[in-house]
């Protein structure tokens, strides 16, 4: 069965261009434009990795994480969270990690590097 | 016609250049490349065209020129925890087992042939500096080295690029052992100190090691070798290992019908081990 991925981001390009590398990879990719939208959507399912933007209108990446932290997946495994944002000073991944995010990349990627984080985190 | 509009030639003194100077032959595959490689040099050299720079190679002496020619041919592709399940292979056993066979002299010599920028030394440094305690009271020396002076410098300075820092380090890692700075993730110096980087031709040069080595890493750079030099890198690795070591090679990459000096561990999977060590060790069984 292929992997999930939720891939949260407010541009359209973004998100089409995720879902491009994604479903290269063969993952089966949903999509949320905010970190409300995408809580929703978790609430509801359980993919297996979620890309997340920082910086969205509604609820920010940061603040979804809070939230998402809350949300009990019983006893499957909790989903990957790898953000991807242009937030790149080491106090911003430092924040990130900390508020339980497990990988981190920086844009511009390419597909390597996105294959490379997936893997680290176990979903590639 | 072997690449793009320079002469036979041409491409075959650059060639030739190449082997004379690393041992180091071009595939097919990268004959096509030259001339975007050699792109950069010839415009800080205020050179036309590949013909000119042979013409230039052969007439003026420049050492600089040489140098900058025969880098620029050469394939520095690296990066952090190549392969990382070889990485945690290290982590979890391959580094307990050599502190078994080192524990009464309690020193350990790791030797990078062919480190290029320096990345997966640095990954060996970060393991070992985060299993701490147990290497207290050891000296461990790491040793890189490569036959590009322009990789040599860049893997002393131990500054990454965003590109590069992403490719293969987990973003842990990446926050407790590099430094963000303007110019990009500087390795900290904990971990920079660790390494002793060195220019140096492998099948000419006698690496500076303090001791035989423990660990040998040559991961992707014998395959650039014709098969004589090969066989002459193979010994070269030979002399160079310590009795009871290990040989670590690119993950396409065998001792298979390219060598007798080195034979597949029994004891540790993915590593091979001196040939001469195994049958002593069979022997005395």
């Amino acid at each position: 069965m292929s992997k999930s991925c939720l891939v949260v981001d407010d541009s359209k390009v973004i998100r089409k261009v995720a879902r491009h590398i994604l479903e290269s990879m063969a993952f089966a990719v949903e999509e949320a434009a905010d970190g409300q939208e995408a809580l929703t959507f978790c609430r509801a399912n359980r993919p297996d990795v979620i890309l997340l933007d920082w910086n969205m209108p509604v609820m920010s990446g940061m603040e979804f994480l809070g939230a998402f932290n809350d949300l009990d997946y019983g006893h499957e495994e909790r989903p990957r969270v790898v953000f991807c944002t242009t937030e790149n000073s080491i106090d911003h991944i430092r924040a990130a990690i900390e508020a339980g995010a497990d990988e981190y990349v920086m844009k511009p990627f390419d597909r390597e590097t996105l294959e490379g984080k997936l893997q680290l985190v176990g979903v590639a | 016609m072997m690449g793009g509009s320079a002469s036979e030639s041409a491409y075959r003194v650059l060639m030739g250049v190449l082997e004379s100077r690393t041992g180091q032959t071009l595939s097919p595959s990268r004959i096509w490349r030259i001339e975007m490689s050699l792109k950069p040099v010839m415009q800080r050299h205020n050179i036309a065209d590949l013909d000119a720079l042979v013409a230039a190679l052969v007439t003026s002496n420049s050492r600089q020129l040489l140098d900058d020619t025969v880098d620029a041919m050469l394939n520095n592709e690296t990066y952090f925890y190549r392969e990382y399940s070889l990485f945690d292979d290290i982590a979890a056993t391959v580094l307990d087992k050599l502190r078994e066979i080192n524990k009464l002299r309690r020193r350990l010599t790791i030797w990078h042939c062919g480190v290029s920028t320096g990345q997966e030394a640095y990954s060996l440094a970060m393991l070992i500096a985060e299993q701490g305690e147990k290497w207290a009271g050891w000296q461990v020396d790491i040793v890189g080295t490569d036959v590009s002076y322009h990789a040599i410098s860049r893997a002393r300075v131990g500054l990454y690029s965003q590109f590069e820092i992403q490719r293969g380090l987990p973003v842990q890692r990446m926050v407790r052992w590099f430094d963000q700075t303007e110019g990009g993730w500087l390795v900290k110096a904990d971990i920079r100190r660790r390494i002793d980087f060195s220019v140096q031709n492998m099948l000419t040069d006698r690496p500076p090691l303090a001791s035989p080595a423990d660990l040998i890493f040559c991961r992707n750079l014998l395959l650039y070798f014709s098969a004589p030099m090969r066989q002459k890198a193979f010994a070269k690795l030979r002399t160079m290992a310590a009795p009871q070591s290990f040989l670590v090679l690119g993950a396409g990459e065998t001792v298979l019908g390219q060598t007798d000096q080195f034979v597949a561990s029994p004891r540790l999977r993915g590593l091979y081990e001196p040939a001469d060590q195994q049958v002593r060790r069979a022997a005395a069984a």
